[in-house]
């Protein structure tokens, strides 16, 4: 079953299954049916429309993740415009950036944080419709505010239908810049990877999804799009969950969910921290995993924990969501150590491995994994030339460069093996360190700063040499304050060290090699 | 344990696992832990581990909400009110 737009997958499943619980908030309990979802979803619609919203425009979503938010999104898409989501946590400034930049006409807000963002985006000149919704009015933000805003609650217009190819979604990533990037991705490049989701977990109306990742991170179009799509349920699990291992323990105990989804780093979080081996009721048909490398020591102690359950590697960046996969052996030999494969291309791209000029490099050897095919973006949005500079066109297509040097194996198995520039991994997100180098530019008593990044056994970690204009150290937690507030809290350094200057090449640029000789 | 000890304690354990190198007089008692990103989530399981096994408390999964950990003062409130529940 496919769709031109991604919203008619929660249509279908209202139709057939109306009584079904599409989703629950998995901290408060509360659920909402496939009937109240979609019917919720069509007065968003129907306000966006009266407000100016039209088909094409962007609107943005700056909520924490709970049934309000995913109404909403359903309700962006349904009248044609495409959803900007944002980490409502995150820096203000970061956020009024992402809505000005993308030109959204209309952001949904938590009432909060309404008058922080209002004053950011004044700063920019920007004056989107802002619509608060307000948590300490009750349980149902988004009925309340619809109710105070609308004079009945009736839906009765139609959805759009956008074609395939138009935008359904932006999602920003850190750019090598100093401001984040928005990715645009059309209804065609969700709905082929829902439907190959599909043929690989072969999903019922009895599934119990976890939506771990926020709805900013590319992870999310699983956790959203494919439960809806069977009239499963999926379990929204937020912010203050998500880091709680003990309680997210118990949620996928006790709700017994089939399917999860997230990083590496939430999965040993479970096991280290979790008490996930104090109980053996588990559901778990799939553990998916995803956006950074899983340290196989931290995997054969999961998989020792819940054995039954089948581990999918999903491997690809936002600008294709998944587009290599790899299953996890079901023993996994004790002398291991070595990360497992990113694995095969899914059906619904072309993979290839290329070198700097675009020409195939000849199996076994390194060079640049690149793919093409239904789920690759549109562009970066408003950069044309980053966009151009992202492809590699041929005759054979348009091939999306990944930045990932990877060799191809036997079967067409391709094993990752490091960067081509200075983006990292670490949780799942990915940084660029040049963002972190901006941000901390900004501080007024820094003079020269480098971040660099290490693979330790434990993950990734960040460290951040600067130099001071008075040439002392400056006090740690006024590093980490001054980064709490200028940077997401994913962008965080873990290690800062003072140096009188930093070492420079012969050219007198920062020497990144030797800083990554430096203890 | 009296409230100046568990502020001591907690203040010894944050300065040496998470600011080494950080002058002690600049962790105030009112220093914001997690909203000024000194503890991340990691760190702040650590330290709870690290406040059960010494203060002889158990601390609930719903009990780890900044409300209770964001400062000196407020973890040795919170821990306090657990040892008093005991």
């Amino acid at each position: 079953m496919t769709v031109a737009a991604l919203h008619e997958y929660l249509e279908q499943s209202a139709r057939r299954y109306p009584q079904r619980c599409a989703a629950v908030e998995a901290s408060s309990g509360r659920q909402i049916t496939y009937g109240e979802l979609d019917a919720l979803s069509d007065q968003v619609r129907d306000h966006l429309r009266r407000i100016g919203v039209r088909p094409a425009d962007r609107v943005g979503i700056c909520l924490p993740k709970s049934i309000a938010s995913l109404a909403v999104l359903f309700g962006i898409l349904k009248v044609g415009a495409a959803y900007v989501p944002v980490d409502s946590l995150a820096p203000p400034a970061r956020n009024a950036f992402i809505f000005n930049d993308c030109g959204v006409r209309a952001i949904f807000v938590e009432a909060s944080r309404a008058e922080t963002l209002r004053c950011e985006l004044a700063r920019l000149a920007a004056e989107p419709c802002l619509l608060p919704l307000d948590w300490s009015d009750g349980p149902s933000p988004l009925a309340t505010y619809l109710a105070r805003v609308e004079a009945d609650g009736l839906a009765v217009d139609e959805s759009a239908r956008p074609g395939p190819d138009n935008l359904a979604y932006v999602l920003y990533t850190s750019g090598s810049t100093g401001q984040p990037k928005g990715v645009m991705l059309t209804h065609r490049n969700g709905s082929s990877y829902v439907d190959w989701c599909s043929d690989i977990l072969a999903p019922d109306e009895n599934d119990r999804f976890s939506s771990h990742a926020p709805f900013h991170f590319d992870l999310s179009i699983l956790d959203i799009f494919v439960p809806l799509k069977h009239g499963a349920t999926v379990f929204l699990i937020g912010e203050e969950l998500g880091k709680n291992p003990t309680r997210m323990a118990s949620v996928i105990a006790e709700r017994r969910l089939t399917v999860w989804y997230s990083t590496p780093s939430v999965l040993t979080l479970l096991v280290e921290h979790g008490r996930l081996d104090a109980r053996d009721d588990h559901a778990l048909r799939f553990i998916l995993f995803a956006g950074e490398v899983f340290p196989v020591k931290h995997l054969r102690r999961l998989k020792a924990v819940v054995p039954r359950a089948r581990y999918l590697n999903l491997y690809g960046p936002t600008e294709t969501n998944v587009c290599t996969y790899y299953e996890i052996p079901q023993t996994i030999a004790e002398d291991r150590s070595a990360p497992f494969p990113i694995g095969r291309a899914c059906s619904h791209v072309k993979a290839r491995v290329i070198d700097a000029n675009g020409r195939d490099v000849p199996r076994g050897q390194e060079g640049e994994l690149a793919i093409s095919g239904a789920p690759v973006m549109l562009g970066y949005w408003n950069m044309p030339e980053r966009t151009s500079a992202a492809f590699h066109v041929d005759s054979s297509g348009r091939w999306y460069r990944t930045g990932d040097v990877v060799i191809e194996g036997d079967g067409g198995v391709y094993t990752f093996r490091g960067r081509r520039d200075r983006m990292v991994k670490r949780r799942g997100y990915r940084i660029e360190l040049g963002e972190i180098e901006t941000a901390l530019y900004r501080h007024p008593a820094i003079s020269e700063v480098a971040a660099i990044a290490r693979s330790e056994e434990s993950g990734v970690s960040i460290k951040v040499f600067y130099a001071s204009r008075d040439g002392h150290a400056l006090s740690l937690i006024e590093l980490k304050r001054f980064c709490a507030h200028n940077l997401p809290a994913y962008m965080a350094p873990d290690w800062f060290s003072h140096q009188q200057l930093l070492p420079k090449t012969s050219t007198d640029k920062i020497d990144y090699q030797h800083l990554m000789r430096m203890e | 344990m009296n409230a100046i000890q568990i502020r001591t304690m907690a203040k010894d354990f944050i300065l040496k696992e998470f600011l080494p190198g950080e002058r002690p007089e600049n962790l105030t008692d009112s220093t914001e832990l997690i909203t000024d990103g000194i503890l991340d989530s990691l760190a702040t399981l650590k330290l709870v581990a690290y406040l059960e096994k010494s203060c002889g408390i158990e601390i609930a999964p719903d009990e780890l909400v900044p409300e209770n950990l964001n400062s000196i003062t407020q973890i040795a409130n919170f821990v306090q009110s657990k040892q008093a529940s005991t």
